[in-house]
């Protein structure tokens, strides 16, 4: 079997439909966000430790940062 | 376990649908039961390169019914008498466990899982993971001090998961009736990616790069170019919220005054 390229190694190519331009006045480039709004909008790479549970992690995250909605991208089993 | 796991913040939470598809990549120390040669090993790890069947084990948080998974690569990084250090990127749900169990079938002598790293999740790798202490400290840098550069540092804005995932671009006067849960129009689409396909997920965003919603895609990209009205994408989960661009259509409401 040919090795299959991963979905990180695939170049996406990008068509252009119609030229268009955004008006500055609305909306905000998601670097330029204020801390509030990222904390809103974000995701945080968290480097699991070993023991507790994905879950686990994912509710100390909430718990730490005051959130009242997190999830989490996949479940990495609790125990080796 | 151990490694990579994204936390989506607050509204952010939404997108982990795009995160729970996109492929994961994996180091693992797998023990086999009884000797066997670099050769053979390397021979059978080839082989699993390619699109698996796996059942969920037991204690599994899904269906356990048969299912098929895509391996991209298994490549073998060293071995150590019985233990085998190998490096795998994988289809989003691929059990490791489960992996180990059956190249150690295949090999005829047995192997377990014994140790498991995650060192990617769809765009979010290795190198800029945070501990959670770490995490802590920054936020208590904000909260308390009022000093946003650590904050910053370690939050990213939830685009970043949608990098997997075709992207289509769509002008300023489209963005609004999304946010009220239209569909995506053809009039509306300024740019798409080629990997755009009928019936896969994909996300809309503002030429600022902001996320519109989460969609799922009606038309190959090859069809989009061509087309002057109908649906591209019928809108799943909307991210952004409304008013944040004005209002692009006319209402009716407006005639009658």
């Amino acid at each position: 079997m040919p090795r299959t390229a991963a979905p990180w190694e695939v170049k996406h190519e990008v068509l252009v439909k119609a030229e268009g331009e955004t008006d500055p006045r609305f909306g905000c480039k998601p670097e330029e966000r204020s801390a509030t709004d990222l904390m809103k909008y974000g995701v945080i790479n968290v480097d699991k430790p070993a023991g507790p549970s994905s879950h686990e992690v994912a509710a100390w995250v909430k718990r730490i940062l005051k959130q009242e909605h997190v999830g989490h991208g996949g479940t990495l089993e609790a125990k080796a | 376990m151990t490694g990579v796991l994204p936390v989506t913040l607050g509204d952010a939470t939404k997108v982990v649908q795009a995160l729970l598809y996109s492929g994961k990549e994996y180091v693992c120390v797998m023990k086999l039961h009884k000797d066997a040669s670099i050769e053979q090993i390397k021979k059978v790890l080839g082989e699993f390169e390619d699109n698996i069947y796996q059942r969920p084990p037991l204690r599994a948080s899904v269906k356990r019914q048969l299912r098929t998974r895509r391996i991209y690569y298994l490549d073998l990084l060293e071995t150590d008498g019985r233990k085998v250090l190998f490096r795998t990127g994988c289809e989003g749900g691929t059990y490791i466990r489960k992996l180990c169990f059956d190249i150690g079938e295949v090999l005829g002598c047995g192997a377990h899982m014994q140790e498991l790293r995650r060192t990617r999740a769809g765009p979010f790798v290795e190198t800029n993971s945070v501990i959670l202490h770490d995490a802590a400290y920054s936020f208590m840098m904000w909260q308390e001090k009022n000093d946003e550069t650590y904050l910053r540092r370690f939050i990213q804005p939830m685009e970043r998961a949608l990098d997997m995932i075709p992207n289509v671009h769509v002008r300023d006067s489209a963005v609004d009736a999304l946010c009220h849960g239209a569909n995506l129009t053809a009039p509306g689409v300024l740019s798409f990616e080629s990997s755009v396909k009928a019936g896969s997920m994909i996300a809309v965003l503002t030429l600022k790069n902001e996320a519109v919603c989460l969609s799922k895609a009606i038309v190959n990209a090859s069809q989009i170019l061509n087309m002057e009205h109908g649906v591209i994408a019928k809108t799943d989960r909307v991210l952004m919220p409304r008013g944040t661009y004005p209002k692009g259509w006319k209402s009716d409401l407006k005639k009658d005054e």
